[in-house]
């Protein structure tokens, strides 16, 4: 058998899927004559999926954690230097606040809340390549029961295959605060050129119902209504044009 | 005005948090590491260069927060990263060998030395790029090569000595 010459870091990038199609198979022959080489690259791939299995689950765990901008300064150097923290929290305040955009979603509140926490969890869980979602879409039953459980109502993933979306899984998310303590649904969807769209459900407190709205942040559209109990938020990179078909596509389900 | 918004760090929280916590391997110290990397963060909020990866250049910030305050950081002789167990989950079933497992590579992880377990976890778990990574850390791609091959010979030397009948971490699901 023909063996090319492969050096340590393309075994790695093979490991890591960063290898093109004339290396990866340069890569794959070496493998096939070389069983110790292939056992490591096994075991490095197990790693890889063994930390993902230990530690995703800390993607999904309420917390506390926030950005303080008002109160930049430690308590104990507060005591040294009161003057130059007082100095310093009005400079944050007004930053704050002439920073309109972040003062104009916290004051608008409801509805608007939701779509920007969708643009927020788009942002957030689009990138991981290998776990996007929890419960995958392979096991969709089990993904609907469980999120319907959580959210204490029932919820639905629609189907949106006709827009070219496949289902990939879903995820929960910690309670946002102004909805109580129920958590949050995030189901994800891709289509054939790996775009991905998302759509998050939440319980809302208010009950009533709003008519579709559209708000933006950075590269990420989104598309977001109340419908009685659950709020929803449809968010992607695409044109507002493409998104909004999605998102009537999504409502004339949840409503047929 | 920032170049960023408080918002859209906090978005990246948890993914903060998860390398964190298999860095430290205590709960505790991941957030408080978390905490103060947010805290740096904002202050430094003026040195982000609009357009670049907001959460690469994070990373770089929890690196620099984590190597400069070692000490604080340094991981703890009991492996609390399990602490309260595995989380409800859908499929917890398996949960007392996942708990196993997860103990033995956390374990295992805080025997690599830093340089090598934040590499294996910023590409292994993190999934950033070789290069995103020697951006992260302020080092050559080649370093970045080099401590993930010995990171991960390492790991696994480690894992089958602590599981020997177990075959490492394989396990079929």
């Amino acid at each position: 058998m023909t063996s090319v010459k492969v050096n340590e870091a393309q075994l790695h990038a093979y490991v890591d899927g960063a290898l093109g199609e004339g290396e990866r198979g340069a890569v794959e022959a070496h493998l096939a004559a070389h069983p110790d080489d292939a056992a490591r690259v096994s075991a490095y791939r197990a790693q890889n999926d063994a930390l993902h299995r230990a530690f995703d689950q800390v993607l999904d765990e309420p917390h506390s954690l926030r950005v303080d901008t008002a109160r930049p300064v430690a308590p104990a150097r507060w005591r040294w230097g009161a003057a130059l923290a007082a100095t310093f929290l009005a400079g944050a305040a007004l930053g704050a606040l002439l920073h309109a955009g972040f003062v104009g979603e916290r004051t608008s509140g409801g509805a608007a809340a939701i779509a920007r926490q969708a643009a927020l969890a788009h942002a957030a869980y689009v990138p991981e390549v290998r776990h996007p979602v929890e419960v995958a879409a392979a096991d969709e039953q089990h993904l609907v029961a469980w999120l319907s459980k959580r959210l204490d109502t029932p919820v639905r993933a629609p189907l949106l295959a006709a827009a070219g979306y496949q289902l990939l899984g879903g995820r929960l998310l910690p309670p946002a605060g102004e909805t109580g303590q129920a958590p949050v649904a995030l189901f994800m969807y891709e289509n054939a050129q790996g775009k991905r769209l998302s759509l998050l459900v939440r319980r809302e407190p208010s009950g009533s119902v709003t008519a579709f709205r559209f708000a933006q942040q950075g590269a990420t559209n989104v598309f977001y209504w109340i419908d009685g109990p659950l709020g929803y938020a449809l968010a992607g990179e695409i044109s507002r044009d493409e998104l909004s078909a999605v998102a009537q596509g999504v409502y004339r389900q949840l409503n047929p | 005005m920032p170049a960023f918004t408080a918002a859209e760090i906090e978005a990246l929280i948890p993914r903060l948090r998860r390398f964190a916590r298999a860095l430290t391997g205590s709960r505790e110290a991941a957030d408080d590491l978390t905490q103060d990397t947010l805290e740096r963060a904002w202050a430094k909020r003026e040195l982000w260069q609009a357009g670049t990866n907001l959460r690469a250049w994070l990373f770089a910030v929890m690196h620099s927060v984590f190597v400069n305050g070692t000490r604080r950081w340094r991981p703890t002789e009991s492996l609390d990263a399990l602490e309260g167990g595995v989380p409800e989950r859908p499929d917890d079933g398996a949960s007392v060998e996942t708990a196993i497992a997860v103990r033995e590579l956390g374990a295992a992880l805080l025997r690599l030395p830093d340089e090598q377990r934040q590499v294996v976890l910023l590409v292994g778990l993190e999934q950033f790029s070789y290069a995103e990574a020697a951006d992260v850390l302020k080092v050559p791609i080649g370093t970045v090569m080099s401590r993930l091959a010995r990171g991960r010979e390492r790991l696994r030397q480690l894992l089958e000595e602590g599981s020997p009948d177990r075959h490492g971490l394989r396990r079929v699901k």
